[in-house]
């Protein structure tokens, strides 16, 4: 219990003091977890809605893969895109192991199924009528679309947030293709389970709380973005 | 509330750009080495001192990959490192045998210890025996803890259970973690268990462990690091130069001079002794 106390204290000081190595730790985790998300966001909303709104043989089993791939495990994931971009992989020749650039793919291939999984069900959520409503008042296909996914927005919010989620929190993706590098590819996640085995509790936990922190932030304003108008 | 949204979109937007040209670094290739390297450097904090010093005097910028011996050796084997400092002499031999690794230069070391509960329900402290305290604690079926993840230290302990002609293999008192040498450590203290570790974790762990130390200061338990250069002949993509620059610096009299009084504030007593230009025979007399 004291060892708790200790790791608060710890957190609190390393907030108040600024402390530059934790501040470009955090700055870090929400950089590489903000982008692989605003790509999962562009890569899912786009497929996800074009699935959910075409009809062609084999969908159910493309949706029930996307299901999946929502339970993605990091450490598959992580595994996978080392062997591909290992100088001897196929994607060697980008020589970008054990950078953020890196991270950043791994998570996005977390997030993007997350995203386009809860877009494709919001979408098909939506009423059928709604789609002939929009355009027998001409609408152009386009417009149709944007309409559709300004209508299915709370439940778009929510894939953000669970994206955003997935990937902040993770940690097998990132320590395997980051290599967690001080000053270049630590991140909160792995930062943590470093100070862990080095014994420094009081500074895991603090990592930690600072992670919690971050995470409850960045969901706060999106809540808030999603609760502003009262679903109808 | 569509304003907002779109500020905070835009904002969004910013800061992600911002990140992505700041971190794509300005260096080139070949000025980046990928270490491969063992946990107990890294969680020694002994390569937080050291690599900077060397990147200062440099320019290379070091990508430090800290995995088991096993690991890092396996990566040099693959061409996916350029440098290693590992801890498993009978497998780096292998490694520069069969063609992988080149120059290998020793260059510091310290010891092994096996820890084990205070109360010691196998008698084994104050045996100067490593072989005889690993039988006994076989034959008293004492609780043991293998790090069972291929490092550096797991390849000791295997070796010792050799000599020892234990057969360990599922029997009830024999386990393993998989984990590096600090999580080992907290297990075998939650269980009660005896376990072989490096001296440098278990002094920077000590004080939240119920572990003493019950056997040390036996030639066997010598712990030997060495560094090697990945074969440049054998991977076109290995950085040669730097893989070289970091060999000699490991070696140079000023990191040997960091190296020396590197843990003497914090713990006491230092926790690796430099050995450049010395021979592996020569160690712990």
């Amino acid at each position: 219990m004291e060892l708790i106390f200790e790791g608060i204290k710890k957190a609190f000081w390393l907030l108040v003091t600024i402390d530059p190595e934790v501040m470009g730790i955090t700055l870090l985790s929400l950089k590489v977890s903000g982008i692989a998300t605003l790509i999962s966001l562009v890569i899912g909303i786009s497929s996800g809605t074009a699935i959910a709104l075409s009809g062609f043989p084999g969908k159910k089993i493309v949706v029930s893969l996307i299901n999946t791939g929502m339970g993605l495990p990091p450490v598959v994931v992580g595994l996978f895109v080392t062997i591909f971009l290992w100088r001897s992989g196929p994607l060697g020749f980008l020589g970008i192991l054990y950078t953020p650039a890196a991270m950043i793919t791994a998570q996005t291939v977390i997030a993007t199924p997350i995203v386009m999984g809860i877009t494709v069900a919001a979408m098909q959520q939506l009423p059928k009528k709604l789609r002939l409503q929009i355009l027998a008042l001409g609408a152009t296909r386009l417009q149709m679309v944007w309409v559709l996914i300004k209508e299915a927005r709370l439940l778009l919010l929510a894939a953000v947030m669970a994206g955003f989620g997935g990937v902040i929190s993770e940690i097998g993706a990132s320590i395997m293709v980051g290599g967690n590098i001080k000053g270049y590819t630590r991140v909160l996640t792995t930062a943590t389970v470093m100070e862990t085995s080095k014994g420094n509790f009081d500074i895991a936990i603090a990592l930690g709380i600072i992670l919690l922190a971050l995470a409850y932030f960045v969901n706060l304003i999106l809540t808030h973005v999603q609760q502003r108008e009262r679903p109808r | 509330m569509k304003r907002i949204t779109g500020i905070l979109v835009i904002v969004w937007l910013l800061i992600a750009l911002c990140g992505i040209f700041k971190i794509s670094p300005a260096i080139g290739a070949d000025k980046n080495i990928i270490l491969a390297t063992t946990t107990s450097t890294q969680d020694s904090g002994l390569l937080d001192v050291l690599i900077p010093v060397f990147e200062k005097k440099t320019g290379y910028f070091v990508k430090t990959i800290s995995v088991g011996s096993g690991q890092a050796m396996a990566m040099g084997q693959k061409g996916e490192a350029d440098v290693l400092l590992v801890h498993s002499p009978d497998a780096e031999k292998k490694l520069v045998a069969d063609g992988y690794g080149v120059n290998r230069w020793l260059v510091m070391h310290n010891d092994f210890i096996v820890v084990g509960p205070p109360a010691d329900p196998a008698k084994v402290k104050g045996m100067k025996d490593t072989v005889e305290v690993f039988k006994k604690i076989a034959s008293t079926k004492n609780l043991f803890m293998s790090r069972g993840d291929n490092s550096g230290t797991h390849a000791k302990e295997k070796a010792i259970w050799k000599v020892a002609g234990v057969n360990y293999e599922r029997e009830k008192w024999y386990q393993q973690t998989g984990l590096g040498m600090g999580q080992t450590l907290n297990v075998a203290s939650e269980k009660n268990a005896y376990t072989l570790a490096d001296r440098g974790t278990y002094l920077a762990l000590k004080k939240r462990l119920g572990l003493d130390i019950l056997a040390e200061g036996d030639a066997v338990l010598l712990n030997i690091y060495h560094v090697i250069e990945v074969n440049p002949a054998k991977f076109s993509k290995v950085n040669a130069g730097g893989a070289k620059a970091f060999a000699d610096f490991m070696v140079s009299k000023e990191s040997q001079g960091i190296i020396k009084t590197f843990g003497i504030d914090k713990f006491g007593s230092p926790l690796f002794f430099p050995d450049a230009g010395k021979q592996v025979e020569e160690l712990g007399r």
